[in-house]
This record gives structure tokens, C-alpha cells and sequence, in this order.
């Protein structure tokens, strides 16, 4: 580590400049390519359905990027950022619930199908608005922005800290799962949102619409990953790693720490609404299995795989998690929790530091040493 | 301002509301029914450097966290400078008016340098935005780099401050009080768990930091707080028992009693 005030100035290293210019490559131009432009018959050929598949865990490593910000910087770790993915999902499918317009079952221009079926009449004053994308984009970060704000502003100013945050954000998410499940919430109840049509007039159902939302979601984690640096590398972002090592001692410094947490996790619950927004296009529904608490558990196994409080870690472990998930469920749908599971004792145990942590041990040559002292460990 | 009727033995020379830095009248505190400070009556001057001693339990601690908005006293006053009433503020407010506080258990942020460290503490603009947007200045990095040869941490300046020894750790903390740039600096034990040498090198720091500083150092170690040479106030089941030179105080019955004699 260099001294603060070349760290202030560059936001990375020449390696890692390198490292972040070679996946953006990959992602933005190699990707799009394979599948564009090489013909299907080709070996080189990549199919759609891969790249619908990688737009889906770009939008993961979104959502792991906004935990990691305030798990692995500030200590706080939330077991309910799902909600934060699912208020942005929803707001993103509630704008294209509205461009599906007279195409639906009932063919009102009006109202989703699911309200015609629920003999409503008039559209509930809180879908006004969502026909225009400016509105629905400025929702999609201003609800989880909002709620993460209330919810914070209470929980810091009492110093509901560690385990108990872990819990009543945990909580937070299952009452919004219980809530959504609801007809009379409006929000399609249990089967939630689907059968959308268009984004911005592209037809959903075309290739090139599936890449276009791949690319506009590559780009957005290239952008959080660097509002993230650009945070983690701040003055704030040092303040943010003395809250988790003293918090006490920053306050007898002069800093408020419920406003220095409030500002990260409201930051947070944003970014984790822009992630949602972009998962939901392109799996084509959003339901209230989505506020299920065991998947804003896995989010937080996502970082711990990867390694948290180091950005990359996030994106590495939504990789690596996901793209586990998508082998076995093909080859071994049975086995993957148990996977999961072990996988969660097994980085707790023998990789704390994740992914990332055993790659910079490796490094220094470290990793031989730092195994065997924790296997006796566990031994003893 | 009235002068308030105070306990005749804190009739040290011109001690009064007026002229003090910190003023306690009439705190009590209590946890369970336990009382930790028994209608305590305190004043320090300001610039004056004072120790505190006392028996585990007499209150010391229980002081400082009333003094620093961790505690809310049940009742009495807590005046800074003269003027300010601390009762209703919280840590953070307080830190700001320029009252600095070393805890018995040395804090520091481990995972950051010893740089970083000081540069957090700072006197500054602590809003979110000015953290946020905030770029080290060359007047800021001169103040950084004097603090740390104050506290002969010069040569640690990149090194982690999870790496140092506990005395430095110690020596840390006491420069981020430095960088706060407060009018009063309360101290809980700095000495405690340092090597002889540690300590001669300390009681030198804090000479030179009373200079400039008003000071109230807590502390178990006589040795210490006789080289200090400083009022020493004696506290006992959370009220004052002697107040006075370190000689004096050590021959006081009362105090040989509860403290010294055992």
C-alpha cells in the first residue's frame, strides 16, 4: 500500500487498470461478438442462451458488489438485500407490464392482466407513472434508496449492530416476501410480474434485444464497480473501515456513524434496486420468491466465496456461486444445496478471505502455511 | 454566573465555574442500584493537568463516559469550558467541541496505516460530503507527519496499525487525540501495559502535551502519576475523598485507607 495520497488519485493499479480493461474487453466486445457476429454453424459460435445466461450472473455480481460495499468496508451485513433487488425488479417490470398495453389476455389498454382478473377497475395510484422508462428508472433506484434510508436511519441511530442488524434486515425481506404474496397489494400477488413484451420498443423475445440488455448490463457493472472504488478508496472509504474496526472510536473522534452508515447503505440498497432492474428483463419475471430470506443469505455467500472487502471478490463469487448453480442443476439438481452448504462450511473454515484471499496468499507463498495452521486448528 | 456552593475542599486557588475547562457538580450515576458516581464534584482549570486515581470501581471510567455522552448522568451538571452544558449531547457533538478521549484499551483502526490512522482523526470538516469528496492537503500531511514524530511513530507511518506493539498502539491513539486538536484531552490508563522505558518516554509526551492542552489522565500506575507532578484527585465509591498534591494525597488517612494502605 502505497502512501494515501496516490491512492487517492489513482482508483486502481496499473494491474489492476490491466485486470479491469481485459474483462471489460471480454465482456463488452468478445462476448457480443461470438454470438453476433460468428455464424451459428461455427465452433467459435456463442448461443444466446449463454449470454442471456452471463447477463444474469452480471446482474449478480451487481447485487454482490453492493453487499460487499457494506459488508466488507463497513461491517454491516445485511441478510435482507434481496428486498432492495426486488423493489428494483418490480419497478422495472411494472413499466413493462404497462408497454404490454392491449396486447394482453383481456386486451386492456389500461390495466395487467392480473387487475382485470381481480375485477379491478381503474389502475391503483401507485402504477401511475410507471408507462414512462424515465419514471420507472428513476424508481428503480429512488424505492430501495428510500426504504434503506428509513430502515437504516432507525437501526444506526439505536446502534442495532452485527448479528442483531443481520436479523431485522433479514426480517425486513421475509415481510416483504409475506406482503407481496398479497393480491391486494397490486403487484400481482404470487405469480408477480411476466409475460412482458418490449423494453424501449425492442421485442424481448429477439437475440439482439437479449445481448442489447446483456451489453447495458456489462456496462452497468463496469460503472458500479468504479462508483465502488471510487467510494472504497475515499476518505469515506477509510472511515468506513475504522466504523468496522472501532465504531466507537469514531465516534469519540467527531464523526456521526449513523450518517456515515446510512450514506453507504442507502448507496447500497440503490445499486442492488439498478441490479434488479436489469435481472428482470432478462429472465422475463419478477415474483415474491425473489424476497425469499434464503436468497439474501446466498447473496452474502456470493461475497464470502469471493472474498469480501475487495470488490473483485464480489464479482468472482457471483461468478463462481451462479455458475456452480448452473452446472448442477443440470447435471445434479439434487445435490446442489448440499453443495452450497458445504461450500459455505468449507470457505468459512479453510478460505476466509475467500477466492481473492487464497489467490494473494498463493502470491506471497503463504497458502501452504495458512491451510495447515487452520486444519490443526479445527483439529484441536 | 453565581459561584456555586461547592465542597470546600475543591477551593483550590481561583477554581470556579468560570475559570474551569470541565465542571462537574453534584453527578451521580447508577447501573442496577449500583451508584458508579456518588454526587460527584469535580473541577479542572483551564490548562491545568490533573490525575485521577482511585480503587477499581471508584468511578473513573463511569467519569469519563458522562464527560464524553456515553453515559447520561441521572442527575447533575457537566459544564465545558464554563459555558456548555454536555448532559444532553452525544459523542459525537461532544468530540467536536474539542474534548479528546484515549480509552483504557488502546483503539486504533487496525486494518488501516498509522498514516491513515491520523489522517481520520484530523481536525476538519467531519460531514459526509467533505469525507466523501475530501483530497489530503500538503498543510494536512505536514500536521500528520509532526504528530507522528511527536509520538516517535515516524518510522511506522505506512505499516498497519494492527501490527503495532501495544505500547505504540497507545502512542497512537494519544496522536490521534493530538490531530483532534482539543482544548481537553482525557487519558484512561496511557501507561497501562507499557515497558519501563515506555513510560518515562510518556510521562515525557505528556509534558510537553499539557503545554498547550488542558489534561485528565486516569491512572493506576503511582510511579507515573507522582512523575506527572501534577493535582491529583482521589475517588472513592464514586465521589471525591482528597484532592490535592501527590505527597499530600498519600499521607491523607482516609485515602492510605481505602486505597494506598492495602
Amino acid at each position: 500500500m502505497g502512501p494515501i495520497s496516490t491512492r487517492l488519485l489513482a482508483l486502481e493499479s496499473r494491474r489492476g487498470w490491466a485486470t479491469v480493461m481485459v474483462f471489460a474487453v471480454l465482456a463488452l466486445v468478445v462476448v457480443p461478438v461470438l454470438n453476433l457476429a460468428v455464424p451459428p454453424g461455427s465452433a467459435f459460435h456463442l448461443p444466446t442462451f449463454w449470454v442471456a445466461t452471463l447477463g444474469k450472473y452480471l446482474a449478480f455480481a451487481i447485487l454482490a458488489l453492493s453487499l460487499d460495499l457494506i459488508w466488507g468496508y463497513a461491517g454491516i451485513l445485511s441478510l435482507g438485500h434481496g428486498a432492495f433487488f426486488g423493489l428494483g425488479g418490480y419497478a422495472m417490470g411494472m413499466y413493462m407490464m404497462r408497454q404490454i398495453g392491449e396486447r394482453g389476455v383481456y386486451g386492456n389498454p389500461e390495466l395487467p392482466d392480473f387487475m382485470v382478473f381481480l375485477n379491478w377497475d381503474t389502475l391503483p395510484w401507485y402504477w401511475f407513472g410507471f408507462d414512462q422508462f424515465w419514471f420507472a428508472a428513476l424508481m428503480v433506484l429512488a424505492v430501495p434508496g428510500l426504504l434503506a434510508f428509513v430502515f437504516g436511519w432507525f437501526a444506526f441511530r439505536s446502534r442495532i449492530t452485527g448479528v442483531y442488524f443481520s436479523i431485522i434486515s433479514q426480517a425486513m425481506v421475509f415481510a416483504f416476501m409475506l406482503a407481496f404474496f398479497r393480491n391486494e397489494m397490486g403487484f400481482g400477488g404470487n405469480n408477480g410480474l411476466t409475460d412482458f413484451k418490449d423494453i424501449l420498443g425492442f421485442d424481448l423475445s429477439r437475440d439482439t434485444t437479449k445481448v442489447g440488455l446483456y451489453i447495458a448490463t456489462a456496462a452497468s457493472l463496469l460503472l458500479v464497480y468504479f462508483v465502488c472504488r471510487a467510494v472504497v478508496t475515499s476518505k469515506m472509504g477509510r472511515l468506513l473501515i475504522a466504523v468496522r474496526d472501532a465504531e466507537s472510536r469514531v465516534r469519540f473522534l467527531g464523526y456521526s456513524v449513523t450518517n456515515a452508515k446510512l450514506f453507504v447503505f442507502t448507496l447500497s440498497a440503490m445499486l442492488a434496486g439498478l441490479a434488479g432492474a436489469l435481472y428482470v428483463p432478462q429472465v422475463g419475471i419478477i415474483n415474491p420468491g425473489e424476497f425469499a430470506p434464503a436468497k439474501s443469505i446466498e447473496i452474502a455467500i456470493w461475497v464470502a466465496v469471493g472474498g469480501r472487502g475487495t470488490l473483485f471478490g464480489a464479482i468472482l463469487g457471483a461468478f463462481a456461486v451462479n455458475g456452480a448453480r448452473t452446472y448442477f442443476t443440470g447435471a445434479a439438481p439434487e445435490i446442489w444445496l448440499f453443495f452450497l452448504g458445504a461450500l459455505f462450511i468449507l470457505v468459512t473454515l479453510a478460505m476466509p478471505r475467500g477466492i481473492v484471499g487464497v489467490y494473494q496468499s498463493i502470491r506471497s507463498g503463504q497458502f501452504k502455511d495458512a491451510i495447515g495452521r487452520r486444519l490443526q486448528r479445527v483439529d484441536a | 454566573m453565581s459561584m456555586p456552593d461547592l465542597d470546600p475542599r475543591h477551593d483550590a486557588p481561583g477554581a470556579g465555574v468560570t475559570e474551569s475547562i470541565l465542571y462537574l457538580e453534584g453527578v451521580s450515576v447508577s447501573f442496577d442500584g449500583f451508584k458508579a458516581l456518588n454526587s460527584l464534584n469535580l473541577i479542572i482549570r483551564r490548562g491545568e493537568m490533573r490525575a485521577i486515581i482511585g480503587p477499581n470501581g471508584a468511578g473513573k471510567t463511569t467519569m469519563m463516559d458522562v464527560v464524553t455522552g456515553r453515559t447520561r448522568p441521572d442527575t447533575g451538571r457537566v459544564l465545558f469550558a464554563a459555558d456548555t452544558n454536555l448532559t444532553h449531547l452525544d459523542e459525537t457533538a461532544i468530540a467536536n467541541l474539542g474534548i479528546g478521549r484515549k480509552f483504557q484499551k488502546p483503539t486504533v483502526f487496525e486494518s488501516l496505516t498509522v498514516f491513515e490512522n491520523i489522517y481520520l482523526a484530523l481536525k476538519t470538516n467531519r460531514s459526509v460530503t467533505e469525507t466523501l469528496f475530501a483530497r489530503i492537503r500538503g498543510e494536512q500531511r505536514d500536521r500528520i507527519d509532526q504528530t507522528l514524530e511527536t509520538t516517535r511513530l515516524g518510522a511506522r507511518r505506512e505499516d498497519l496499525a494492527g501490527d503495532l506493539s501495544h505500547g505504540q498502539k497507545q502512542w497512537l491513539e494519544i496522536g490521534m487525540l493530538l490531530a483532534q486538536e482539543p482544548e481537553l484531552m482525557l487519558l484512561d490508563e496511557p501507561v497501562a501495559g507499557m515497558s519501563d522505558a515506555e513510560t518515562e518516554q510518556t510521562v515525557a509526551l505528556l509534558m510537553e502535551i499539557a503545554k498547550d492542552h488542558s489534561l485528565v489522565v486516569v491512572e493506576h500506575d503511582m510511579e507515573f502519576v507522582r512523575n506527572l507532578e501534577c493535582m491529583v484527585t482521589v475517588l472513592h465509591e464514586g465521589s471525591v475523598i482528597a484532592e490535592g498534591p501527590m505527597d499530600s494525597v498519600q499521607s491523607d488517612p482516609r485515602v492510605i485507607e481505602v486505597y494506598l494502605g492495602r
